[in-house]
């Protein structure tokens, strides 16, 4: 059996693990440490369990937020949830407005593993009018240089949803409008 | 609290498993104290976030078997970045309690034990797998959601209403907001140059953070904390038992912890819980805390405050250690610990009150000394091996209120001159989990 080859930067070690599964890292102590490539995957049987409409809701074209039903709160959150944070009544579903503002925003120039081959991407949270909380989404078609607090953007569905929340997202708005939610 | 230990912080530590780096930082306290044995520990707290970088479930059982000391009470302590600053608590109220006499508090993160970019996925999956981290869950990309309106509401809407074209007007203050957070980081980074335990010391100046790889805009990678391998223990006692073991025990006098929504769209648009000294009438148009500020830390300081007596946060604490995984969070907490009010953190910096006198800036910092922040290069500078890094900010403190700075770190420039009360303050998730404890010299000098 081969002993595994001897590295004395961690990155060489790295690069090495990539290769052959195995090397050894030498410190400036010279204290050998066995180094080993261990993958680990895991796939998940994952309910949306109580924030399943929203979920299905995307897949049919349709932004799905909720609203307290307790009389004197009626507080609607644009991101859903199945009780009310505010007084702990419970909530019913109702249809968000397709257009938005955006509330703040970035660029992400890195992320994380999953999305690195994404990069650039941008993120946005959005406020609807009548809704007292916002919803977090990414935001396509505009630039760095073109996104601003404010800006008017709209929602679009993905013709063939995956039933995640990438299945909509939102993109500058030409009329700029913002509507109500339905009902009032 | 009567001793604490670190380990070195650093991006791999492949010679030591969390065990033995636990270990190390252990013996370094023991060290200090000789007269406290272990057969004195009546039981530990453990604390480490992720159980995905450990691959090792129930970790903490194997540091309390590898400290030897088995068969005495322990448990392991989770709560996101703020896992180390509740690793402390947790100690503190065993011992507050009567359960204990002496508690060891111990905390530990491996981080490299997976590719960077693979260890920022872990992190994120600390936000909401159903509505957020789906979309490119990346917690350098919250960070900058929150700064960007932060900028928004306190220098687009403040400094540069005169402006009329918004993307203009708001450009402008995303650059002026940068360049103050450059300012904290060249004040972290530079700092540390005095702090042989800070992972990564150095000089830079606002040019170097500004040019630095735009990670997600508006924040730069120098502007940003790393991944560390690290461990760092606190012992703490009752007060009867701290006299026997040192002769410069340091009092916990506070003690706090403020929560917020996992996910930044449901933050309230509400108002300002005041600290002493603010009044409703300061934040009359401002919606609290949205994403621009971290309500759990404001909440968090106002009971520590109130349990410690603390009226006037920024002239009754000597220093402040506190979480600054973003430039853009230690601006924002200044604000949140009342340090200065709402909106005023970035002429904070400018005045320079979280710098030192002892360091040589490269920018004026006239008010320099007047409220000390992370003397120690913080989180920015020190690394963050989240279980450790809140053990780690308690360990500093407690060095500094028994003026023990130059002992332990070989140099004395970081030295608090007659350092009688401190704070540190550790956060979690975007802000949904932010502990404040008040530290303070427990004896004469």
């Amino acid at each position: 059996m081969k002993r595994p080859r001897v590295f004395e930067k961690f990155r060489d070690v790295q690069a090495e693990l990539e290769r052959s599964g195995r090397a050894i890292f030498r410190d400036a102590k010279g204290v050998e440490s066995l180094v080993i490539r261990y993958p680990y995957s895991i796939t998940y049987i994952h309910s949306y369990a109580e924030d399943s409409p929203f979920f299905l809701g995307l897949a049919e074209g349709r932004l799905m937020g909720s609203r307290c039903t307790k009389k004197g709160c009626r507080f609607v959150y644009a991101t859903p949830r199945g009780h009310c944070m505010v007084c702990g009544g419970a909530t019913q579903w109702l249809e968000m407005p397709k257009v938005g503002r955006v509330h703040s925003w970035t660029t992400c120039h890195y992320g994380s593993e999953a999305f690195l081959k994404e990069t650039p991407y941008n993120l946005a949270l959005i406020e609807f009018d009548g809704a007292g909380s916002l919803l977090l989404v990414r935001l396509k078609q505009a630039t760095e240089q073109e996104i601003y607090v404010g800006m008017p953007v709209e929602a679009r569905f993905d013709p063939e949803p995956t039933f995640s929340v990438t299945d909509v997202w939102f993109v500058p708005s030409p009329s700029g409008n913002a509507q109500r939610p339905v009902p009032p | 609290m009567v001793s604490g230990g670190v380990t070195k912080f650093a991006k791999a530590h492949p010679a030591m498993d969390f065990r033995l780096m636990v270990k190390r930082a252990y013996d370094a306290a023991l060290r200090d104290v000789p007269s406290l044995t272990p057969d004195r520990i009546d039981g530990s707290r453990i604390s480490y976030f992720s159980d995905h970088f450990s691959r090792q479930l129930k970790a903490a059982s194997m540091v309390q078997d590898y400290l030897g000391l088995n068969p005495k009470g322990s448990v392991r302590i989770e709560w996101g970045g703020a896992t180390g600053g509740e690793c402390f608590q947790a100690a503190y109220e065993a011992v507050a309690s009567g359960r204990m006499e002496v508690c060891l508090a111990a905390g530990y993160e491996t981080m490299s034990r997976v590719a960077t970019w693979k260890g920022n996925e872990f992190i994120a999956l600390a936000s909401d797998t159903n509505f957020d981290f789906p979309l490119g869950g990346f917690y350098t990309g919250y960070y900058a959601l929150m700064v960007v309106r932060h900028i928004y509401e306190y220098i687009r809407l403040k400094k540069f209403a005169h402006i009329k074209d918004e993307r203009e007007a708001q450009r402008l203050a995303i650059a002026e907001g940068s360049r103050v957070m450059s300012l904290v980081s060249v004040k972290n980074h530079l700092n540390a140059l005095h702090n042989p335990y800070a992972q990564y010391p150095k000089r830079l100046s606002v040019e170097d953070v500004l040019r630095s790889e735009m990670i997600s805009y508006p924040i730069t990678r120098e502007q940003i904390c790393t991944m560390s391998d690290g461990a760092a223990v606190a012992i703490l006692c009752s007060e009867a038992r701290a006299k026997e073991f040192t002769d410069r025990p340091v009092r916990v006098t506070g003690v706090g912890c403020g929560t917020d929504t996992m996910r930044l769209a449901d933050r309230p648009f509400g108002k300002v819980p005041l600290m002493p000294g603010e009044r409703a009438s300061d934040y009359e148009e401002l919606p609290y805390p949205g994403v621009h500020s971290f309500r759990a830390g404001r909440s968090a300081g106002l009971e520590a405050y109130r349990m410690a007596g603390i009226t006037r946060p920024n002239q009754e604490l000597d220093f402040i250690e506190l979480h600054d995984a973003y430039a853009s969070s230690e601006i924002q907490t200044y604000e949140d610990l009342g340090l200065c009010k709402y909106g005023e953190g970035y002429d904070f910096v400018e005045r320079g009150d979280p710098f030192l006198t002892n360091v040589d800036y490269p920018f004026p910092t006239p008010n320099a000394g007047a409220t000390p922040v992370n003397p120690s290069g913080g989180l920015i500078a020190c690394g963050h091996p989240v279980g450790a890094t809140g053990l780690m900010q308690a360990v500093f403190a407690h060095w500094q209120l028994q003026g023990r700075i130059k002992k332990h770190f070989g140099d004395g420039t970081l030295q608090i001159k007659d350092a009688k009360r401190g704070a540190i303050h550790s956060h979690a998730g975007t802000g949904s989990s932010v502990t404040v404890s008040i530290l303070e010299r427990g004896f004469r000098p």
